[in-house]
């Protein structure tokens, strides 16, 4: 059930837990990832803290245990009831068998699944939702029930990109002049669409990139480290000074080695995900925009159907026909419909219109974000780097005065 | 390894378009780059002169900016190897050398940023600069000589002009084609009749030539290794990259020589360098007519009295393996056989323990050596991977500014579309500053290479001894058979009355064979003693030599990450103060 009241906005996780009792706030965190079950069933269990002093909600704290897919169920709910309204992206099931388990992994699907949460907590609209207040407080056994009644109602994200493609086929048609177009043609919609698609493109290059650049962290660790240890070997086939001179480099190339390696790591939780979430956002987008063409379709088709019911009454009433009471209810009823078909249309459209400038927003801080803290961590290991090799230059400069 | 192709597949034309496209893009207020080098566009393999050891490294370190000239630019022997020929880089516009921001706080000064060796310092314009850069230079240019005699005296030889010739032949089908290389040599040495500077033309049969007679003269030494000779047909012969390879062996191979203090002055690298037309060493025959001419004088050997069988004294001090002497060659087989399969001690032994733990220790050094090598090859490939993605990601960002920018329609995009101009133009800048690093690199773990390449001329110095030993050896063992038989004959012919004129004859040669062969007999140990001289004094000055290039080796690659990194590290540091106001960690929460 949606609020058609003025939402009160809420403050989320990232205010202050100090504030203000008075002040509404919602603050959820998702922690603590546990391996359970056994073979082909395990599966990583979150636990998820909600702290809160709204009184929709069961007092100040509670915590459940919430596993991936019970967050997918919210998603697909929120996509279902929010239409018009960007729905924060999960990240992607991993395919990888073996990866699923790494530290690494989890730690980064921990992170993005707190990220998830708290958008929908701070998000004005999203942040009253019953499926929200269902995710945060049910036990595990009610959630357990609603995610089992949900599975085979709601479109799977194939469907969904079967529809866009339609939007998209319909949308050239038109322009060639093929058929009566069903789909809007404004400028400023157009022109939203092509950004969207082109972002996408743009964006997964350079995310690509992005996670290319990590693995050459990973490499250039690597290969330091074995220099290392070759040149180490080799000193000690030297005599003094070049013996020492080579095991001093050797220790200093395996110390970078570790550095590099720590710097990977950073370079792909703080940049590389950052990036990825954006294209897994401006997906989200491309869903919302087809959840928009099927219901312009809708709005359309039965805009006409209501016209024609009319035109149909109109004419029994100039026969005075018998079947005139009947096709006034068919009329009456389908006009209600239309008219239901235009009110989800134009919200849709009004709630994009916010939810633009919401992402743009959100995005270019979160991206300065990810900016700042990998010119940071470059800046950062570019000087270790150096420190750590000048601090050579004495010991050398004194072998060979030998 | 092919270095210069990326791991993960990536086409090399869309490498290329999209360094070019890297190269013209307007990056604003810092310039774009003007023509860039195709640093990893080459596909020279590296010289064969220590083959199976070339690879990734010489991928990367042969390749040279087609804009500039060939290498003859006439740079003292002894200076330091760092300095670029500058106009290689003219293209490259000033670009990461401005002076250090006030407020940056993570570099102190001084700084290696500033003096380090960059293409991008030609161009820095501050005075101070420059000067700080020569005078760092020079210091480092000192240290990282190693001859005492820096400016004094040099020698450069260039190897340039290759140009394909015909035998002149009597037969219908014309004279095999060949190709010939100019060699030219500037030096001030004055064994050189005081000419500064003279070319003449050599082909490769003539460069093996040289190296036979220098292993024939210098025993002992620790010869520099030629080039090989190349397996290949005809065709691939005259091929460009063949002949181009090879060039760049022979130069180095050529100047290898130039720089033994001893082999420098010989007449044989003399005559090479400066006769002109025919050169003027005997050719080195094939083993084929070696063998011929050994069969035939083997009957004689085996079957002729007296003289015949006795090694000409002045044929002792070569090794029985190169010359036409089959019965030598048999006999020192025979006696090495016996050395390490009899039971009885050779009367020479190799008792210089010192010797043999050298020999154990040389072989050690150059089995790390060889890692090193290779590692220093992965560690060079690992920085190219680096320089290439930083690159694509600028790129790659870059492409998205444009984009935003062009698509705004709202302030906040304008803001991300400049912070990630920031973003793409740090990384494009640190991706350049990896390909510099990586050549310079290159440049300096060059240095194990080439000391593989001595490995193998100390493995000849050696094995010149062990030959020089396994001569003596044999005369040794032939004197006491012979005096053997000259007693049984003795004793016999004092047996006849009157004398027995045959035994005596043949008593007689058997003391002149004798004599003969007391005389090879000390000739060979004289010989042996004095190669073994020259191996100790070669390995101690390669010792030391080795010693003082791996620490120059150390040193340069060292200052260069250091000076690179902070190059970088300013940079990035830059972009975190452009976005500073993203820093999450100063809010308070």
């Amino acid at each position: 059930m949606e609020s058609t009241e003025q939402p009160r906005s809420i403050s989320g996780s990232m205010q202050s837990p100090r504030s203000p009792s008075l002040q509404p706030y919602l603050s959820v965190s998702v922690t603590d990832p546990v391996k359970l079950g056994n073979g082909v069933q395990a599966y990583i269990s979150y636990r998820v803290i909600t702290k809160t002093n709204l009184p929709e909600y069961q007092g100040p704290e509670k915590i459940v245990i919430r596993r991936y897919s019970d967050f997918v169920w919210l998603r697909d709910r929120l996509f279902e009831k929010y239409k018009g309204i960007f729905i924060p992206p999960l990240p992607e099931k991993s395919a990888v068998e073996k990866f699923r388990f790494s530290a690494e992994f989890i730690e980064m699907r921990r992170a993005a699944l707190d990220i998830f949460v708290n958008r929908i907590a701070l998000h004005p609209e999203l942040q009253h939702s019953e499926d929200l207040r269902t995710f945060l407080q049910a036990d595990e056994e009610t959630m357990d029930r609603f995610r089992f009644q949900e599975t085979g109602i709601f479109k799977k994200p194939a469907d969904l990109m079967q529809m866009f493609r339609d939007v998209q086929s319909k949308v050239s048609d038109a322009v060639l002049g093929k058929e009566k177009p069903v789909e809007e043609t404004t400028a400023a919609y157009e022109k939203l669409k092509h950004y969207i698609f082109e972002l996408e493109n743009h964006l997964a290059e350079a995310q690509k990139h992005a996670y290319r650049l990590v693995k050459r962290h990973r490499e250039l660790g690597q290969s330091l480290l074995d220099f290392g240890k070759a040149v180490k070997l080799l000193g000690a086939c030297e005599g003094e000074p070049t013996g020492k001179a080579f095991s001093d480099l050797g220790t200093k190339s395996e110390l970078l080695s570790i550095k590099l390696q720590k710097e990977a790591q950073q370079v792909l939780m703080n940049f590389e995900e950052p990036l990825k979430d954006y294209v897994r956002y401006v997906q989200s987008i491309k869903a919302t925009i087809a959840e928009r063409g099927t219901a312009f379709k809708q709005h359309c088709e039965l805009a006409e159907t209501t016209k024609l019911k009319e035109i149909n009454l109109d004419k029994l009433m100039l026969t005075r026909s018998d079947k005139v009471g009947e096709a006034e209810i068919e009329y009456r009823e389908i006009k209600a419909e239309s008219e239901e078909a235009t009110r989800r249309f134009e919200r849709i459209v009004t709630r994009m219109e916010e939810e633009i400038v919401r992402f743009q927003e959100q995005k270019t801080e979160e991206m300065g974000v990810a900016f700042h803290q990998f010119a940071k961590g470059q800046a950062r290991l570019a000087c270790s780097i150096a420190d750590a090799w000048k601090s050579l230059l004495p010991k050398l400069e004194a072998s060979s005065a030998v | 390894m092919m270095g210069s192709e990326n791991a993960d597949g990536f086409e090399e034309t869309n490498l290329n378009a999209q360094r070019e496209e890297m190269e013209n893009l307007d990056l604003g207020v810092d310039g774009d780059a003007g023509g860039d080098d195709p640093l990893k566009k080459s596909v020279v393999n590296g010289d064969t002169s220590n083959s199976g050891y070339r690879s990734a490294m010489s991928t990367v370190s042969n390749v040279r900016d087609p804009l500039s000239p060939p290498p003859t630019v006439m740079i003292p022997a002894d200076s330091d190897p760092l300095l670029a020929p500058p106009s290689s880089y003219e293209d490259f516009r000033s670009f990461g050398s401005k002076p250090i921001s006030s407020d940056n706080s993570y570099i102190e000064p001084p700084s290696y940023a500033d003096v380090i060796f960059s293409p991008f310092d030609e161009n820095s314009d501050s005075e101070i600069n420059g000067a700080e850069d020569s005078s760092l230079h020079s210091q480092f240019s000192d240290s990282l000589s190693r001859s005492p005699s820096s400016s004094s005296d040099y020698i450069k030889i260039t190897v340039s002009n290759p140009q394909k010739e015909q035998e002149t032949s009597n037969s219908i089908v014309g004279g095999n084609t060949y190709i010939t290389y100019q060699i030219t040599t500037r030096t001030n040495l004055p064994d050189f009749g005081g000419q500064s500077e003279f070319s003449v033309r050599r082909r490769f049969r003539d460069v093996v030539t040289l190296a036979d007679r220098l292993a024939e003269s210098y025993r002992g030494f620790c010869i520099p290794p030629r080039p090989d000779k190349s397996v290949v047909e005809s065709q691939v012969m005259q091929k460009q990259e063949f002949v181009e390879q090879r060039r760049v062996a022979l130069e180095k191979y050529l100047r290898r020589l130039s720089a033994h203090p001893v082999i420098r002055n010989s007449d044989e690298l003399k005559a090479f360098l400066q006769v002109q037309g025919k050169l003027p060493l005997q050719l080195s025959t094939d083993v084929a007519s070696r063998m011929l001419d050994g069969a035939v004088k083997l009957p004689k050997q085996l079957f002729g009295e007296g003289g015949a069988s006795a090694v000409p004294v002045h044929e002792v001090v070569q090794p029985a393996k190169g010359g036409r002497d089959l019965l030598r060659l048999f006999k020192e087989l025979r006696q090495s056989v016996s050395n390490d399969w009899g039971g009885a001690k050779p009367p020479v032994v190799e008792e210089d323990k010192e010797f043999l733990e050298k020999k154990e220790k040389m072989h050690d050094l150059e089995q790390q050596i060889i890692n090193a090598s290779q590692q220093a090859e992965s560690l060079v490939k690992a920085q190219q991977d680096m320089g290439e993605t930083m690159g694509e990601l600028g790129l790659a960002f870059i492409k998205l500014t444009k984009f935003e920018n062009e698509e705004a329609a709202s302030n906040a995009q304008r803001i991300r579309a400049n912070d990630m101009k920031n973003l793409a133009t740090a990384a494009v800048k640190a991706s350049r500053f990896y390909r510099e690093l990586n050549s310079q690199t290159v440049k300096h773990l060059d240095t194990l290479h080439e000391y593989l390449g001595m490995m193998m001329a100390v493995q000849g110095a050696f094995a010149d001894r062990s030959s020089a030993l396994l001569t003596v050896q044999t005369l040794l063992s032939e004197l006491p058979s012979l005096q053997a038989r000259v007693e049984k004959l003795e004793a016999a012919s004092s047996k006849v009355f009157g004398g027995d004129k045959s035994r005596i004859r043949k008593i007689e040669e058997l003391k002149e064979t004798i004599k003969v062969t007391e005389d090879a007999k000390n000739v060979a140990i004289r010989e042996y003693e004095r190669i073994k001289e020259n191996n100790r004094s070669e390995v101690e000055r390669l010792d030391k030599e080795r010693r003082a290039d791996f620490m120059n080796m150390m040193k340069g690659f060292v200052v260069n990450q250091v000076g690179y990194a902070e190059k970088m590290g300013n940079v990035w540091a830059k972009v975190a103060e452009e976005t500073s106001q993203y820093d999450r960690e100063k809010q308070s929460s």
